[in-house]
């Protein structure tokens, strides 16, 4: 065994430089690499797109291969998991109690979390551009081998709709969270509340034409579908506050006054 | 330096932790010793800025803990071995330590190293690590970046004598260079060797604190007869304020002289005399104990 090497450390000040911003955000980023169920959820979501793929080039008719059914069948499996990622990156601190020494690295809170938030927003874009060119590349495939249109109608409005798809159920994700600090908790908030809406409102009359400005899914069908205009917007906004940004403040307030156990 | 004014704690009508105060200077090993539930925890909780307090104040090197900048490069923390993720291996939880201080690599090797990790130790998953090696794990993180002070939870939980030995070794080289060192504890015996130090902390409220020297000299006489009566009347006569320990004898309040002279010149037969060397912190604590543990079965 070696002794203790250097000499007590320089002296403290306050105003001091603390931990950068883009070193938390690569920890955090590397925090959701390394452990076996983090690499599995990504590599499953990998998988699981490729496949999704791959079984919609042999089961369409040829009129259905063009880049924009090929990109929302792509889509849809991120849109479903990627928030479980999101998820895991919040709740992780809290189930296996690593935010003991997590804050006490960083004792301001909320930085942590915002490094937590551009992580797995990076690794989102990350995802969604896997994901465009995973279909290019189907559409491509689709055009040379099975008689598919090869239509690249598509455009920048396509990818914008996408990105915004992605990222809202990527933020919910991460909202239920930050709220809920349990990761069986807040999965099974994620997937069950909004579809249990889903259902109330496709199934009494009375609220069926409510449903675009209280029911998540009811609203952001409309951007996946890319026809999205209007009103719809305002019903967007309005269930993204419901369902998004009133859960992540209620959560951020928690984080910032609770005891860290 | 670690300074600790009326901190206090309350859970709802439960006082966790009562108008706690204490300072660590460096170059000492304060030991924090109490009962389990007494209050340890959640005060070392409070000091580094986990747990709001309900009222008092902490400072770590002249700040508030939360308004240190890059704190682990000041003070090592070890509060939870446990609180590990047990799908990371012991080299990873370390690299990313190091990696959020901004350490070079090479102080995970090193680290490893000094606590008695080998390589194969290193690559294994936390989750299967033994307590033992959870707690080396925790003290390697602890003094990842060299720092001036350490605040460790019950470090020595899990470790078996030999690791028990080492650590305070290491504690002890850490104070003479200066360093400020809070270690807590649940069993006195394991905390008396290696402390400058003792902050004594039972049901939220510090009961006693000092020079460990101070606290283990000076603590009166231990004496033990066959005839107790004859002894307690001897001793009531001569007015030596006494108090009967759990093993039968008797811990007076008097030099050995007067504890002598007085049985002499009542004629009463010893079996024991003594000086006490601790053995009235040994029973004050020995009373929390049980104090907590009926709190804990009632």
């Amino acid at each position: 065994m070696t002794a203790l090497t250097t000499s007590p450390g320089v002296p403290l000040r306050a105003g001091s430089a603390g931990i950068p911003m883009t070193r938390l955000v690569r920890v955090e980023l590397r925090k959701l690499l390394d452990t076996r169920s983090g690499a599995w959820l990504l590599a499953g979501i990998a998988l699981v797109t490729a496949g999704a793929v791959l079984l919609y080039l042999f089961t369409t008719d040829a009129s259905g291969l063009t880049f924009e059914h090929l990109v929302n069948v792509t889509v849809l499996p991120q849109a479903l998991l990627l928030p479980l990622l999101g998820i895991m990156a919040v709740t992780g601190e809290w189930t296996q109690r690593t935010g003991l020494v997590t804050h006490t690295l960083e004792p301001r809170r909320g930085r942590v979390l915002a490094a937590k938030f551009a992580a797995t927003g990076i690794l989102g874009v990350a995802s969604v551009v896997l994901t465009l060119a995973l279909a290019a590349a189907a559409n491509v495939a689709g055009s040379a081998w099975l008689e598919g249109t090869g239509s690249w109608a598509y455009g920048l409005r396509g990818v914008g709709d996408t990105l915004l798809f992605v990222a809202l159920s990527l933020l919910q994700g991460l909202a239920v969270g930050t709220l809920l600090m349990n990761t069986a908790a807040a999965i099974v908030a994620y997937a069950v509340l909004p579809t249990a809406f889903t259902l109330l409102f496709s199934m009494v009359d009375g609220l069926r034409d409510k449903a675009g400005w209280i029911d998540l899914s009811a609203s952001q069908d409309p951007l996946f579908r890319h026809s999205i205009a209007g009103v719809e917007w305002l019903q967007l906004l309005a269930t993204t506050v419901w369902w998004i940004l009133l859960p992540l403040a209620a959560g951020v307030w928690r984080l910032l006054h609770r005891e860290i156990t | 330096m670690i300074r600790v004014e009326q901190l206090t704690k309350r859970y709802g009508g439960t006082t966790a932790v009562d108008s706690v105060s204490f300072t660590v200077r460096p170059g000492t090993v304060t030991g924090f010793l109490g009962p389990n539930g007494a209050g340890k925890s959640t005060t070392m909780r409070m000091l580094v800025g986990l747990t709001p307090p309900t009222s008092g104040s902490s400072t770590v090197l002249g700040l508030p803990y939360a308004r240190l900048r890059n704190p682990g490069r000041h003070v090592g923390v070890l509060l939870d071995a446990a609180a590990a993720h047990p799908g990371r291996t012991g080299r990873e939880v370390l690299t990313l330590g190091a990696a959020l201080m901004g350490l070079p690599r090479s102080r995970v090797e090193e680290m490893l190293h000094l606590v008695g990790l080998t390589a194969e130790e290193g690559r294994r998953r936390v989750g299967n690590y033994s307590l033992g090696v959870r707690q080396r794990l925790g003290i390697a993180h602890a003094l990842l970046a060299d720092p001036e002070v350490l605040i460790l939870d019950e470090p020595a939980n899990g470790l078996d004598p030999g690791g028990i030995h080492w650590m305070r070794g290491l504690l002890r080289r850490f104070a003479d260079r200066g360093g400020s060192v809070l270690l807590s504890s649940h069993l006195l015996r394991e905390i008396e060797v290696i402390a400058d130090e003792l902050v004594i902390i039972g049901g939220g409220r510090i009961v006693a604190q000092g020079a460990k020297e101070a606290m283990l000299a000076g603590a009166g006489t231990v004496v033990r007869s066959p005839d107790a009566g004859v002894l307690v009347a001897a001793l009531t006569s001569a007015g030596l304020g006494h108090t009967a320990r759990s093993d039968g004898s008797l811990l007076v309040d008097a030099s050995i002289d007067h504890v002598g002279r007085a049985a002499a010149a009542a004629g009463a037969v010893l079996t024991e005399l003594r000086a006490a060397d601790g053995a009235g912190l040994e029973e004050m604590f020995l009373q929390l104990t049980a104090h907590a543990r009926d709190e804990v079965s009632a």
